[in-house]
């Protein structure tokens, strides 16, 4: 088995001659996790569909797990598996109906996938709730039974479209770290999400999409460097044209995301100094993170 | 366009039974109610129509009324059930469930996905129409043992009207055009086909369309069986119910791929 686990050479897609995927390219190595950022719209869900042979690409060759796809799609899926962005369990099932009702799906006898099941309600801490109805469920349970859902088939690699939006913080966290346990046993991941945090610390790689083309690609400290590399003042209050013009010589960049100012300064105890005095402002120094990547990369008309 | 093709057409001859096998999960749940609400309606049109209108038209085809009714409420009634699960109940998992999605990530094809529903459409059809058999056989309708052949040409029934109504959902953009359907399509087949009255009865120019529905090959078929006479054209009708499953069948396909793999 080679050790590359998705590559995309030159795939492109279009809707209604609107292009969603402008001849992409990219590498996924095994054992890797890899994200993909871009605003909605950007193709994020398109291309995971496409990995899945559930989008035939215009242009372009993809290949997952060695397979040619969508040409042998089917087979590659019996080695992946997928969260969807948008939940779609069986509500009127119970947690492990669900599990044994999908792992019939993959050709599994009864007893294969009711030996699994423990091991994967263990997983996603649903022992208690194994015959509890999924829509008893909160949101945050029925997410880790999709995932636990995906890995019935024991998956080599997981494709995870947005797998914690909406969720609150606590569940959120307990679904990085089962994502963790999962790299470190040797599983790729592929992932989109809106959160940067959980980008920078879930992903090995990643890439920025706008337009269903790459903007920007690497590790994401690497990238932080290269499009940030200083430290950020976030400014709260006040006219944001007002303060642009006050701090723009003092700055390397400023960017205005709604009604706060992103300044990008070298030496930020300089911007402070012309910022004294005024109270109507709050003023929070903060090392530079992915989100002022991504803001930087797709923000461009975020000023008006 | 070939890989296309493997896409939406079944993978081999057994991932359908998963499909099923969801279907029968979530059917058990609430299999009371279900099997009640299937026999009802067909069961009143039974009742109403034989004994109301029986007594006023005497034998029909030498046959008492309800006699003759029966084998024609048998295969409306596989018709509505085969369908409505279709159009209502595989839209659902379909559209707003979201159920074939997540099928569509496993190791099944969408033409698993569509087999596996019509299957159980079909066996949805079986289990409203030999439910109607039993009790018409209870009050001494149905001849036997002839009444067995019935029972295969339920399921037929059954696979040609939901394979229709696989390619009507796939075309509908949502629920509220279903209702189309059933009022423009349904229902004048059950009087066009022979389900109610006799055809004979009817001007020659509905007679040449009515011959051409499929509930009308159904009906041929299971009016015999159940009065214990002997089919006439059997080969063509089980012929034409053939046809009423298998070319829908790759119509649906196409237009499903279409609209769930753009
Ligand atoms: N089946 C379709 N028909 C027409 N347009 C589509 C289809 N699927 C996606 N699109 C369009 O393609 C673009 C990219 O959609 P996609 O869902 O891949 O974005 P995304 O990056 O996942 O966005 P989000 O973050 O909102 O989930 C959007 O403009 C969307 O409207
Ligand atoms: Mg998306």
């Amino acid at each position: 088995m080679s050790n590359i686990a998705i590559d995309l050479t030159g795939v492109s897609k279009s809707y209604d001659d609107k292009v969603v995927v402008d001849g992409l390219s990219f590498t996924v190595a095994a054992g890797e996790c890899f994200g993909l950022l871009g605003p909605n719209g950007a193709g994020k869900s398109t291309i995971t569909r496409m990995l899945l042979g559930m989008a035939p690409p215009d242009a372009g060759k993809i290949t997952v797990l060695g397979m040619p796809v969508p040409a042998r799609a089917r087979l590659a899926r019996g080695r992946i598996g997928v969260v969807p962005q948008f939940d779609n369990l069986e509500h009127a099932f119970t947690v492990r109906e669900n599990l044994l009702v999908f792992g019939r799906y993959f050709g599994m006898s009864r007893s294969e996938i009711e030996a699994a099941i423990p091991t994967l309600l263990e997983f996603a801490r649903l022992e208690s709730k194994a015959d509890a109805r999924v829509n008893t469920l909160s949101g945050g349970m029925k997410r880790r039974l999709t995932l636990a859902r995906a890995l019935i088939n024991d998956p080599q690699l997981l494709v995870l479209d947005e797998p914690t939006t909406g969720l609150d913080p606590h569940a959120r966290h307990l679904i990085w770290e089962r994502l963790r346990l999962l790299l470190a046993r040797g599983k790729t991941i592929i992932l989109t999400t809106h959160f940067m945090e959980e980008a920078e610390r879930l992903c090995d790689r990643l890439c920025v999409l706008d337009g269903g083309r790459i903007i920007a690609e690497g590790r994401p400290h690497a990238l932080i460097e290269e499009q940030i590399g200083c430290p950020v003042l976030e400014i709260y209050g006040g006219n944001p044209r007002e303060l642009r013009a006050l701090i723009n010589p003092y700055a390397e960049r400023i960017e205005v995301s709604g009604e706060t100012v992103f300044c990008y300064a070298t030496d930020p105890e300089q911007v402070r100094v012309q910022l004294r005095g005024r109270a109507d402002l709050r003023v929070l120094q903060r090392p530079p993170n992915l989100e002022d990547v991504f803001l930087r990369l797709t923000g461009r008309d975020m000023e008006n | 366009m070939v890989e296309g093709w493997a896409a939406a057409m079944p993978a081999n001859a057994w991932n359908w039974i998963a499909v099923w096998r969801r279907n029968y999960l979530a059917w058990k749940k609430i299999a009371i109610a279900a099997i009640l609400g299937n026999l009802a309606d067909p069961l009143i049109y039974l009742f109403a129509l034989g004994f109301g209108l029986g007594i006023m038209v005497g034998p029909v085809d030498g046959a008492s009324y309800i006699a003759f009714l029966a084998a024609g409420m048998v295969a409306a009634s596989a018709m509505t059930s085969a369908t409505f699960e279709t159009i209502y109940a595989a839209f659902g998992r379909m559209h707003s469930q979201r159920s074939w999605e997540a099928i569509l990530c496993t190791q099944l094809t969408l033409g698993d996905i569509i087999l596996g529903e019509l299957a159980w459409a079909a066996t949805k059809a079986f289990l409203a129409g030999t439910a109607i058999m039993i009790v018409a056989s209870i009050l001494g309708y149905t001849a036997w043992p002839s009444a067995l052949y019935a029972l295969p040409v339920v399921v037929l029934t059954g696979f040609a009207f939901a394979s229709l109504a696989m390619v009507v959902m796939a075309l509908a953009p949502s629920y509220d055009y279903f209702i189309f359907y059933q009022t423009l399509v349904l229902t004048p087949m059950l009087f066009l086909g022979g389900a109610v009255f006799p055809v004979s009865h009817l001007p020659s120019a509905f007679q040449q369309v009515g011959r051409f529905l499929p509930l009308a090959h159904a009906v041929d078929l299971l009016r015999p069986a159940l009065l214990g006479r002997p089919g006439e054209s059997v080969g063509l009708h089980i012929g034409a119910l053939c046809v009423y499953t298998v070319l829908p069948f790759f119509l649906s396909a196409a237009l499903l791929r279409r609209r769930l793999m753009p």
